[in-house]
């Protein structure tokens, strides 16, 4: 296990100080998620040793990497780092940056560079140089270097920020399949909830340089959910329980809830999280059993924040927390309070794996 | 035979001067210029200015403090000759410091630029990656600034093989020691010698021809490519 201790204190330019005592978990997808100017990178950077910091304290798997007046330099901490844009050697072939770091690997057990090179899919572009490979392609050299250092932890610095849509989800299933195949702990930061969703497993929020939560993804879901107040939403931990290739659909358990799913090619049995964004939920005194939406779960009103562009209601349902977003003449309407018993239907959500 | 064997002495003891000089700026130069493009530090603008210095002014004023820094009276001088060496000027050492001073801005300048262009980043990514701050210069700055060392090699060389007033104000007219073709060419002038003073002028005009067109081009086909990288 390679716990990361934390204890810094540094300004962020502005007003803003960057303040973080904390502990990190030693394995798994820790993300770090903020709006931009909120200290992610920064924290990043003072964990790798690009960013001093006088007087902090860093602490990784036992190792004191900065405690009092000592500092290791960034060439001497066991780090593998995939900044945000194309950071390749431009005077070298993709395997020539490959090699600039399996020469200089750290000692110890270290997955085969093949083997790297596989799961990241890029044995057909060794010979290129940088400015012949896509974007994607770059980062995914980048990611394979990062990793060939055999370093003990990986920081990744929205390594898929400069991308666009098609090739983040080029990225993405290679990033999942590298959580599932490391055991170093990764440190990814991110300021987007659908990356952290599928990535994170536990999640350190920071707002304006300070931590204003940490915890399992699950635990830290409302407060992630609501980083966006006007467009909050849910994330729900759920498992496939049921496939029904007549219906092309899929049966999730979440909760004490089963909801349907267009059928995506999952297995019984494997966990999913479900994004459930407020204005994709509407709500009904009765269960409609006429209506052509799928998923409607009985649920109770929690709390009720009015909005400027309408109301926004805080939901206890048997799929789990929910929030639904409706206009204050829907509010009106159904004589919406706290504790009222109704009926959520989930128009969509988002699947990640 | 256009050259006489004057001409063919002056030819050759230019090249060996221009030589001499290209190695020894190359050598000063890579960890001045490095500095230059580190450095916060306010004295950063001071030492710019004192290297640009020989950009504006006469070369004759420069001769003529080299002259007396390096004379029998002048500390340089002094030390010189308690060293055993000598003194400098009218000799081709004297030459060798002398056109170091004056060429300096053209070295140092390409390489600056080029250093300066590396940027922190590739730096930063070669220290996650083990290398320490001299593996990260050689493997690293070094590589990524070719094009600036040889845009500084050709245009210290060039240069010092242009200089006349540094020259005559520390070297004057020795021949064999340092009698260079800028000069020669002057005394042929002086001597109504047209024919001669042409051929080695129109020698002159092509070699700084060919030699500045090569490194146009040189720089120009590694612009396209780095217009590639710029996409990144």
């Amino acid at each position: 296990m390679t716990k990361i201790e934390l204890d810094l204190d540094l300004p962020l330019g502005g007003s803003f100080r960057l303040v973080v005592a904390s502990q990190l978990p030693g394995r798994g997808i820790t993300g770090i998620f903020g709006h931009s100017g909120s200290g992610k990178t920064t924290l990043l950077r003072f964990i790798a040793g690009l960013q001093p910091c006088k007087g902090a304290t860093l602490i990784v798997g036992g190792q004191p990497w900065q405690s009092g007046k000592q500092c290791l330099a960034p060439h001497k901490r066991s780090v593998g780092y995939v900044f945000q844009e194309a950071s390749l050697f431009p005077h070298l072939s993709a395997k020539g940056n490959l090699d600039y770091a399996s020469k200089r690997a750290w000692p110890g057990s270290s997955p085969l560079k093949r083997d790297i090179i596989e799961l990241l899919g890029i044995g057909s572009l060794l010979n290129r140089y940088p400015h012949q490979l896509s974007g994607g392609e770059r980062q995914r050299v980048a990611i394979a270097r990062a990793l060939l250092i055999n370093p003990s932890i990986l920081l990744m610095d929205e390594p898929l920020a400069a991308l666009d849509e098609a090739r983040k989800q080029e990225i993405l299933p290679y990033l999942q399949t590298l959580a599932a195949h490391i055991a170093i702990p990764m440190l990814y930061v991110t300021h987007s909830v659908s990356e952290l969703s599928r990535l994170a497993d536990s999640v350190l929020i920071l707002d304006k340089g300070r931590v204003k939560a940490q915890g399992d993804i699950t635990q830290v879901s409302e407060m992630l959910g609501l980083s966006d107040p006007l467009h909050p939403f849910s994330i729900l931990p759920a498992q496939v329980s049921e496939v029904h290739p007549h219906w092309k659909l899929v049966c999730v358990k979440s909760h004490k809830a089963s909801l349907w799913l267009p059928d995506t090619g999952l297995a019984v049995k494997t966990k999913v999280r479900l994004i459930v964004q407020a204005k994709d939920v509407s709500l009904s005194i009765s269960a409609h059993q006429d209506s052509s939406i799928l998923n409607i779960v009985p649920a109770r009103v929690d709390d009720i924040h009015s909005q400027t562009d309408g109301m926004l209601v805080k939901l206890h349902s048997e799929a789990g927390p929910l929030w639904a977003k409706i206009s204050l003449r829907s509010a009106e309407h159904l004589q919406l309070h706290s504790g009222q018993a109704l009926y959520a239907q989930i128009k969509s959500m988002a699947l990640s794996q | 035979m256009p050259f006489n064997p004057e001409d063919m002495g002056a030819i050759w003891l230019t090249l060996k001067l221009a030589s001499v000089v290209t190695l020894i700026l190359l050598i000063i130069s890579t960890p001045l210029a490095w500095w230059l493009s580190q450095t916060r530090s306010w004295i950063k603008g001071p030492i710019t200015v004192i290297v640009a210095l020989p950009l504006v002014l006469p070369p004759t004023v420069i001769g003529f403090y080299l002259l007396m820094l390096m004379g029998p009276n002048g500390p340089v001088g002094q030390f010189t000759q308690a060293a055993g060496i000598g003194l400098l000027p009218f000799t081709f050492w004297g030459l060798v410091v002398g056109s170091v001073c004056y060429s300096l801005p053209f070295v140092v300048q390409p390489l600056y630029n080029a250093m300066s262009a590396v940027g922190a980043r590739p730096l930063e990514v070669a220290a996650t990656l083990r290398a320490g701050p001299w593996e990260r210069f050689f493997t690293v700055v070094l590589p990524l600034c070719k094009t600036g060392f040889l845009t500084a090699a050709v245009l210290g060389f060039a240069h010092t093989v242009g200089e006349f007033g540094v020259v005559l104000m520390i070297g004057g007219n020795i021949p064999q020691e340092t009698r260079l073709v800028s000069v020669q060419i002057y005394d042929h002038v002086e001597a109504l010698n047209y024919s001669q003073a042409h051929w080695l002028s129109a020698t002159m005009l092509v070699f700084s021809f060919v030699v500045l067109l090569a490194l146009y081009s040189l720089t120009a086909a590694k612009k396209s490519v780095g217009g590639q990288h710029d996409k990144d």
